[in-house]
């Protein structure tokens, strides 16, 4: 399990122990970690580059007032989209993505009343506030986030505000969703595909999914296969659906 | 001196905010006065429900865990802007911004990232008729705070919530965004790693004595006033006699449920009644149960944290059908504070019938542990103390928040600090919560305390 979030800069920052299991964190102490424990400099110049990405991807998150006030919050929501990599269809028109430059044609600016359909985030840096452009688009029908890496359970709470054109929602492969994060979707009425496949956060992928299912009676529910918690014996099946009681 | 470079270079951090304020601002300045101050202030957890890491309260010796009886970590954990006061709502605001940045806040390199598993579930909080008028006119307050309220009626609740029976709810208010529960104690371990990080000492031990020099002035009106000023705190060391005297410079009151006993070791309520110096801090500990059950029918995964017009509350706990809920007794039937033992019957008389009646599936259900913790009710008008004391100029408050210190915490936290550095408020104006209030008789009453 990868951790999604330092990919160009693992052994600088602390946060690369993200998903690792504790004893990882224990043996081998690299020369860096030495270094940043003894010398004040040292830590001081980890945590300069730890705040400098943190930066990074508020600074790709920011909101495009000017286009938002001149073209409204369609061609504001898709430009944001576009500028982050992803793809975006408006309603009547093909796909529009940028090309492997990052370069995308501004003729949407034409139309700023026609509506997105449709918008590909999957892979962006898209963060809690960066939704901000997308809960604009009140006629959104699809949208998919997978592999983001910021999306998180707070990113899941806000959007029920799309929960009236809302209908088809992917979500695989986003490392921070949890199952508490998928309990607010229940906002989401007119879902009819959901997909919540390779979600390494779920703690019981199986049980998850029934829930889900159970909350959206509505919606097809794509994800684990529910006999994944029960591969093992029929002891550790009735340990595995009561979940353990917190102190 | 790379150190200090890149500090000033780097200005304001992430979310615009100066590199000083961090909580607890020991960061602000890196020069002398400032780490003096560090070594001479009492290290403290500002937050209602929070005990001072002097242990502070009179536990026998053989409680050596300071946390075992502390209110934060025996918490529900839910955090809702669903009250009544504006300043809560504030609070309540800064602090669900703070829990969601948790891990640009509290980001100590090297250490994993802090998982606090938030619910965003919301609250929905239900009223009978004669609630109605004052549910709707609480609506109105939070939204203008910018809380993300709607109203409900019993038929969009039956839609909604097929479990739920609407009968005797005339409205409801459910709370869609930055409402939930969380886990307190990984609140509670991220904040002390990351002051530990800092530079800040942990002591334990409990506070037995204030070693304090008077001072008298005279009031515009000619009268005399004695200004108390704290020196020392004496700290008795766990299974011994003997007791550290520390010197400090700031004293912060943020025992809990024990504040109250605190306050009066350093002198706050001695004196005639009715006047500044005879007004006691009327903080004291009420004992609150809670129960987790198992109900296999029991309702689903979008559960809310569920208060009904009775008083009884419940949330899900987890994926297996386990939930956790209690209620409030009245005045008259308040149990004894001077253990953490549990009332079974309470839950057969008092909780079980109205959350049964609410959702009929918990007519089946079964108990399957329980645990009791404290208030730090404020017998005034359930709501914190916040600031300094007027006569003992340098203890400050930050105590009394009857149930939701948890969830005001953070912000409760930054609102101190800031008082102790400038002198004033000015993220959120907690003038209300002054200790002032007592002694003028002015009430910010709440409504909605669980």
């Amino acid at each position: 399990m990868a951790p999604v979030w330092n990919q160009g800069t693992r052994g600088i920052h602390g946060l690369s122990k993200a998903v690792a299991p504790e004893d990882s964190q224990r043996k081998g102490r690299s020369l860096l970690q030495f270094l940043a424990d003894h010398f004040y400099d040292v830590q001081a110049l980890r945590e300069y580059l730890l705040r400098k990405q943190v930066l990074k991807v508020h600074q790709k998150n920011r909101p495009f007032t000017h286009i938002k006030e001149r073209f409204g919050p369609h061609a504001a929501g898709a430009y944001f989209i576009l500028k982050q990599g992803g793809a975006v269809k408006f309603q009547g028109k093909e796909w529009i993505r940028p090309n492997t430059r990052g370069r995308f044609s501004l003729d949407f600016l034409k139309f700023p009343e026609v509506p997105v359909e449709a918008v590909d985030a999957s892979g962006s840096a898209i963060n809690y506030h960066g939704l901000d452009n997308l809960l604009a688009l009140k006629e959104l029908q699809s949208l998919w986030l997978r592999h983001c890496p910021h999306v998180d359970d707070w990113c899941l709470s806000r959007l029920h505000s799309l929960a009236n054109s809302l209908q088809e929602l992917s979500l695989a492969g986003c490392p921070r969703i949890s199952e508490r994060g998928l309990a607010c979707l229940h906002h989401l009425q007119n879902l009819r595909r959901l997909d919540i496949s390779d979600l390494p956060a779920v703690s019981n992928p199986g049980l998850t999914q029934i829930l889900v299912e159970e909350m959206l009676p509505n919606c097809e529910v794509l994800g684990a296969d529910w006999t994944q918690g029960l591969r093992l014996g029929p002891e550790e099946q009735s340990r595995d659906t009561a979940s353990p009681i917190p102190a | 001196m790379l150190r200090r470079s890149l500090q000033f270079a780097l200005g304001r951090d992430v979310l615009g905010r100066g590199l000083g304020t961090h909580r607890g601002g020991s960061t602000l300045d890196w020069n002398g006065k400032m780490s003096e101050i560090k070594k001479k202030i009492q290290s403290v957890l500002p937050g209602g429900a929070w005990t001072q890491l002097h242990d502070t309260s009179y536990l026998p010796p053989e409680h050596s865990d300071v946390y075992s009886q502390a209110s934060t970590v025996l918490s529900v954990g839910g955090i809702r802007q669903q009250f009544s006061v504006p300043e809560n709502i504030q609070l309540s605001l800064f602090s669900i911004d703070f829990l969601r940045n948790i891990n640009e806040y509290l980001a100590v390199v090297d250490d994993p990232p802090l998982d606090i598993q938030f619910n965003p579930s919301g609250y929905l909080l239900l009223a009978s008729e004669k609630g109605a008028a004052v549910l709707e006119s609480n609506v109105r307050v939070q939204r203008q705070e910018g809380a993300k309220v709607c109203l409900m009626s019993p038929e969009q609740l039956r839609n909604k919530f097929p479990w739920i029976n609407p009968e005797g709810v005339a409205l409801a208010s459910y709370g869609m965004e930055h409402e939930g529960w969380f886990d307190p104690w990984s609140l509670l371990q991220g904040l002390r790693r990351k002051v530990q990080s800092m530079g800040v000492l942990f002591c334990q031990g409990e506070v037995t004595r204030f070693v304090s020099s008077s001072n008298h002035a005279e009031t515009p009106s000619g009268e005399e006033v004695t200004l108390k000023r704290v020196h020392e705190v004496h700290v008795k060391i766990d299974h011994s006699l003997e007791y550290q005297p520390v010197e400090c410079a700031i004293v912060i009151n943020a025992a809990g449920a024990w504040s109250g006993q605190i306050a009066e070791l350093a002198g706050v309520g001695k004196g005639p009644p009715g006047t500044l110096q005879g007004t006691k801090l009327p903080v004291e500990p009420r004992k609150r149960y809670v129960y987790l059950w198992n109900c296999p029918q029991g309702p689903g995964l979008e559960t809310p944290f569920v208060i009904d017009a009775s008083g009884a509350y419940f949330r899900r706990e987890g994926l297996g059908n386990n939930y956790l809920g209690g209620c409030s007794p009245t005045e008259e039937e308040e149990p004894d504070p001077e253990n953490l033992e549990v009332d079974h019957e309470f839950f057969q008389d008092k909780v079980w019938p109205p959350l049964a009646q609410r959702v009929p599936a918990f007519e089946s259900l079964k108990v399957r542990s329980a645990w009791a913790g404290y208030y730090d009710y404020n017998t005034f008008d359930q709501n914190g103390v916040v600031g300094p004391h007027p006569l003992v100029v340098n203890m400050y408050f930050a105590t009394g928040f009857s149930g939701h210190g948890l969830q005001q915490a953070p912000a409760v936290g930054r609102a101190v600090a800031e008082m102790v550095l400038h002198g004033n408020f000015q993220t959120i104006n907690l003038s209300p919560f002054l200790f002032n209030r007592f002694h003028l008789g002015e009430k910010v009453h709440e409504h909605n305390i669980i």
